[in-house]
């Protein structure tokens, strides 16, 4: 690989934010100034590019200290990794959080999406963008669902500097908005993560029950609630046995899918190729989602206790927490019970005094809801293009870095932990035959009590919102978030677990339950839905890039039609939709369509 | 796929391919098999040299038992796999995705494109006149080559081929996501500005024209192109001792373009920039 670098210089502060991650540069062939003994080595190649893999962390670290990537950053940050520019700009721009062009200091996101439509985020943005033109030093993004759902219409502020400053508003009002921008570093602390559930205090809460009740940046505090049982039990039993336990109480993967989880487990765990890998999928980023960044904010030690057991029933030594890039407080929250768990001998290289070696390392996503497909999560932490591959080959084959990967998200992991202390039977127990163990929803939009509940499969969808407390005038329930599906106020009998859902014609998918009374408009919920899926395309297929797009112009065609006059354009959403099902790469194409189409179907949207 | 004679006899897979029994090397994909019973299955991204980015989709097919189509050109054949190639919802997805395709960049340089739009019934124009296009003016920064992304279709056949699969210049890949993404060089610069050594081996594999010769390009505009009244004479480049074959297009006695062949055990169809751009000495004929 003969790299081209050009000549574009980093300023000492990019430079900085670099080596503050990297190291200071070792020589001339990193960066660093040429002195006479460079001219008689050659240094890079080989070993530089086995740290690809730090480009996304590299990117991450010039945005936060500088706000946006600078041609000059880019290539000192290339330079030291050995990834050629063209490579980067591509990651680079492929992430929403990231600017290739200059933008001031300080971004406020400001969440547009389904919940937060529904709870005036149009007349906030409004609000928001002409108190703070140019001028006023901010940059006002209009975004996707920053997964605080439950206290809608949010905003997140994010001021570059050593260290950046991260600062939510939410509920939002214009003021607070603004006021959050101007002093992120000042804001108000937001409100604990319990202040997200309802059933806060309910003895019965099997994942739910710490939080709210231990201290999350108390680790002794954790184990007097139960903590680290479950681990001492897998290394009672061993790997085979835990992947025993976890396929006999019937455990499936909670991030949509619904693939067994000891299945997933045993498939990685045979195979002769090593290292293995697990990875926690913690990039929740489907719209009305949030149910992750509570489990992480109120429990963070859960987490890391059941990726040990995860990791060690696979035989992997190392394991990856892909945690969304809009989490700030979660990310401190994690980062902080990794460190303490390590300094205890809770990971580390002898974990528990057992002779087993497990570490957790924590991957930032840079906002791109396509991360959380598997295969585009591997791509993103190796440093490229977050882009899924096509399967076969499975994960559990070739996953991160090539290598045999278990992918979880963190529902699925924390499940693990009542499997083990409780045992597989008493777990099974839970919920239906088809559908086993407790499950989390996230409700929000026209409800009294938006949040996390957690109630055993099988509840109605009737019970879960009698619980959030719906309002008058019900006209939708989206289930399963933007890639799920609609269903109607008269349909609230489903109940809620995979086989139900699947014979009543729609989804579960990651647990999503939004409600929408008469006052929310319709169109436009199909429009933002579409809109979504356009923008978070990642380009690769033909179906899903174009697609999407030809499906956002339909609707706004229709936006205000119905009967006859829409006929024609619901009749093309449905041929684009049905190539866009069958003939994407991956779960974003071929999913894109389903809520637009239930809204048709099962609401009767342009009748 | 290039025909290597050598290697160990490999092992037939066994299956069917529109109800007829059909046998395949052990490696082989469903295209192949394909090509090798005579279907004609339409293909964009796939090409003879790359392995596919499978990112076009025209190419799928039916695999009895999966939810989704297969893209023929990188599934593998399985042993007992049961695959159509022309059922109504095959030729319904490679319907949608040609009109996706044709209405919103310009395929008019894309070989065979038309032939399928008819074949297939394709109406790229029923998403009406303000379907979003890529929109994008031709890039004429240098004066061997012209970048086009008007007429992208974004197979990545060009990055692959500059990447890791070819050249190892890595100076081109895409950028942006969704519907923005596009092909570019670093801080999205002029070509002169970026990595690129003028090797052409991105050109070689564009299957759009949207990477053409600098001479193709600006007869093109002219209307002076007529690739009818062209001659292709394979030779061998004296530059140096690799001795790369070359083919020389010649049209009115002036060369207008150079390819090389794919066949060729040695390069597969790549060369350097003097191979590729270095022919002008040969009509100074003053
Ligand atoms: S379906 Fe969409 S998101 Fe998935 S690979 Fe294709 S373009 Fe990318
Ligand atoms: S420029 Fe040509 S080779 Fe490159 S992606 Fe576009 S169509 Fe494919
Ligand atoms: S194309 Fe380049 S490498 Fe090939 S023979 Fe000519 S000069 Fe040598
Ligand atoms: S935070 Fe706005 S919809 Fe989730
Ligand atoms: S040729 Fe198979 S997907 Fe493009």
């Amino acid at each position: 690989m003969d790299l081209h670098f050009g000549d574009s210089k980093p300023t000492d502060e990019e430079r900085a934010a670099v080596d503050t991650l990297l190291g200071p540069p070792e020589s001339s062939w990193e960066g660093a100034d040429r002195s006479d003994a460079d001219l008689r080595w050659a240094r890079g190649g080989r070993e530089a590019r086995a740290r690809r893999d730090l480009l996304l962390p590299g990117l991450h670290a010039v945005n936060d200290r500088v706000g946006w990537i600078s041609e000059g950053a880019l290539g000192y940050l290339c330079r030291r990794l050995t990834v050629p520019p063209a490579e980067a700009y591509g990651v680079a721009t492929f992430y929403a959080m990231f600017s290739v062009k200059p933008r001031p200091a300080t971004v406020l996101h400001v969440c547009t999406d389904l919940a937060c439509m529904a709870a005036g985020a149009p007349e906030l943005c409004e609000g928001v963008e002409s108190r703070l033109g140019p001028g006023s030093g901010v940059t006002v993004e209009r975004g996707p669902c920053l997964g605080l759902c439950e206290r809608a219409p949010a905003a997140l502020a994010v001021r570059a500097g050593d260290p950046v400053r991260t600062a939510v508003a939410a509920p939002a009002t214009v003021e607070r908005a603004v006021l959050t921008a101007g002093a992120p570093g000042s804001a108000a602390e937001e409100p604990p993560a319990a202040r997200a559930l309802p059933q806060a205090g309910d003895p019965s809460l099997m994942l739910l029950g710490r939080v709210g009740v231990v201290d999350p940046a108390d680790l002794d505090d954790y184990r007097a609630h139960g903590g680290y049982a479950a681990l001492r039990r897998a290394f009672a039993l061993g790997p085979a046995g835990v992947i025993r336990e976890v396929t006999d109480a019937g455990l499936v993967g909670r991030g949509g899918a619904a693939f067994p989880t000891g299945r997933k487990w045993q498939a990685t765990a045979s195979q002769p190729d090593t290292p293995h890998y697990l990875v926690c999928n913690a990039d929740e980023s489907e719209p009305g989602t949030f149910k992750d960044r509570v489990v992480m904010e109120g429990d963070p030690y859960a987490l890391v206790e059941a990726m040990t057991v995860a990791a060690y029933a696979i035989g992997a030594h190392k394991g990856y927490l892909y945690l969304r890039g809009e989490y700030p407080r979660a990310l401190r929250r994690m980062e902080h019970a990794i460190g303490q768990a390590r300094a205890r001998g809770l990971l580390g290289d002898d974990v528990l005094g057992q002779g087993y070696a497990f570490d957790i390392e924590i991957r930032r996503g840079a906002g791109a809801y396509i991360c959380g497909e598997e295969t585009a999560l591997f791509n993103s932490i190796e440093g490229y293009r977050g882009e899924p591959r096509s399967k076969p080959p499975f994960p559990v084959e070739k996953g991160l870095f090539g290598r045999p990967t278990a992918e979880n998200n963190v529902e699925t992991l924390v499940n693990v932990l009542p499997i083990l202390t409780g045992g597989a039977e008493a777990y099974a127990a839970i919920g239906t035959p088809g559908s086993t163990g407790p499950k989390l929803y996230c409700v929000s939009g026209s409800v009294e009590r938006p949040g996390v509940y957690e109630l055993p499969f099988g509840a109605t969808l009737g019970e879960l919102l009698e619980l959030a407390g719906v309002r008058e005038g019900l006209r939708a329930v989206l289930l399963g978030g933007a890639a799920g599906g609609f269903v109607r106020p008269d349909e609230l009998h489903v109940p809620l677990t995979f086989e139900g859902t699947r014979e009543a014609g729609t989804t579960l998918g990651s647990g999503v339950v939004m409600a929408f009374d008469d006052t929310v408009p319709l169109p436009r919920l199909l429009l933002r839905i579409a809109a979504f899926f356009r923008d978070e395309s990642c380009g690769q297929c033909v179906p899903c890039r174009v697609g999407t797009v030809r499906q956002e112009e339909a609707l706004h065609r229709i936006a205000e039609r119905a009967g006859a006059a829409a006929a024609d354009d619901v009749a093309l959403l449905r041929e684009v939709g049905r190539a866009m099902r069958d003939a994407s790469i991956c779960g974003l194409g071929q999913t894109a369509w389903n809520a637009v189409e239930s809204a048709i179907d099962r609401l009767g949207a342009y009748e | 796929m290039t025909a290597i004679p050598l290697g160990t006899p490999r092992l037939l897979l066994a299956f069917t391919l529109d109800g007829e029994p059909v046998r395949a090397p052990e490696g082989s994909t469903v295209l192949d098999a394909c090509r090798a019973a005579g279907k004609d299955v339409p293909t964009l991204c796939q090409g003879d040299t790359l392995t596919p980015k499978n990112a076009c989709r025209v190419c799928v097919v039916e695999v009895e038992g999966a939810r989704t189509l297969a893209p023929a050109c990188s599934r593998k054949a399985e042993e007992g796999m049961r695959v159509r190639t022309d059922t109504e919802r095959v030729r319904h997805s490679r319907r949608v995705v040609l009109e996706l395709l044709a209405s919103s960049v310009d395929l008019s340089t894309t070989a065979r494109v038309a032939e399928w739009i008819e074949e297939y019934g394709a109406e790229p124009d029923r998403f009406g006149p303000d379907a979003a296009r890529v929109d994008e003016e031709p890039r004429i920064d240098n004066t061997l080559y012209v970048r086009d992304y008007d007429k992208c279709i974004l197979c990545y056949k060009c990055v692959d081929a500059c990447g890791d699969q070819w050249q190892n210049t890595f100076a081109i890949s895409v950028s942006g996501r969704g519907f923005d993404a596009r092909i570019a060089v670093e801080h999205d610069a002029p070509l002169t500005d970026s990595a690129c050594v003028y090797c052409g081996n991105c050109i070689e594999v564009c299957p759009t024209g949207a990477l053409s010769f600098r001479s193709e390009f600006d007869m093109r505009e002219a209307g002076t192109w007529d690739e009818s009244a062209q001659t292709a004479t394979t030779t061998v480049c004296a530059y140096c001792g690799v001795g790369c074959n070359l083919t020389l297009h010649v049209q009115d006695n002036e060369i207008v373009k150079v390819t090389s062949p794919h066949d060729n055990p040695v390069t597969h169809g790549n060369l350097c920039i003097k191979g590729r751009f270095g022919y002008q000495h040969v009509q100074n004929r003053d």
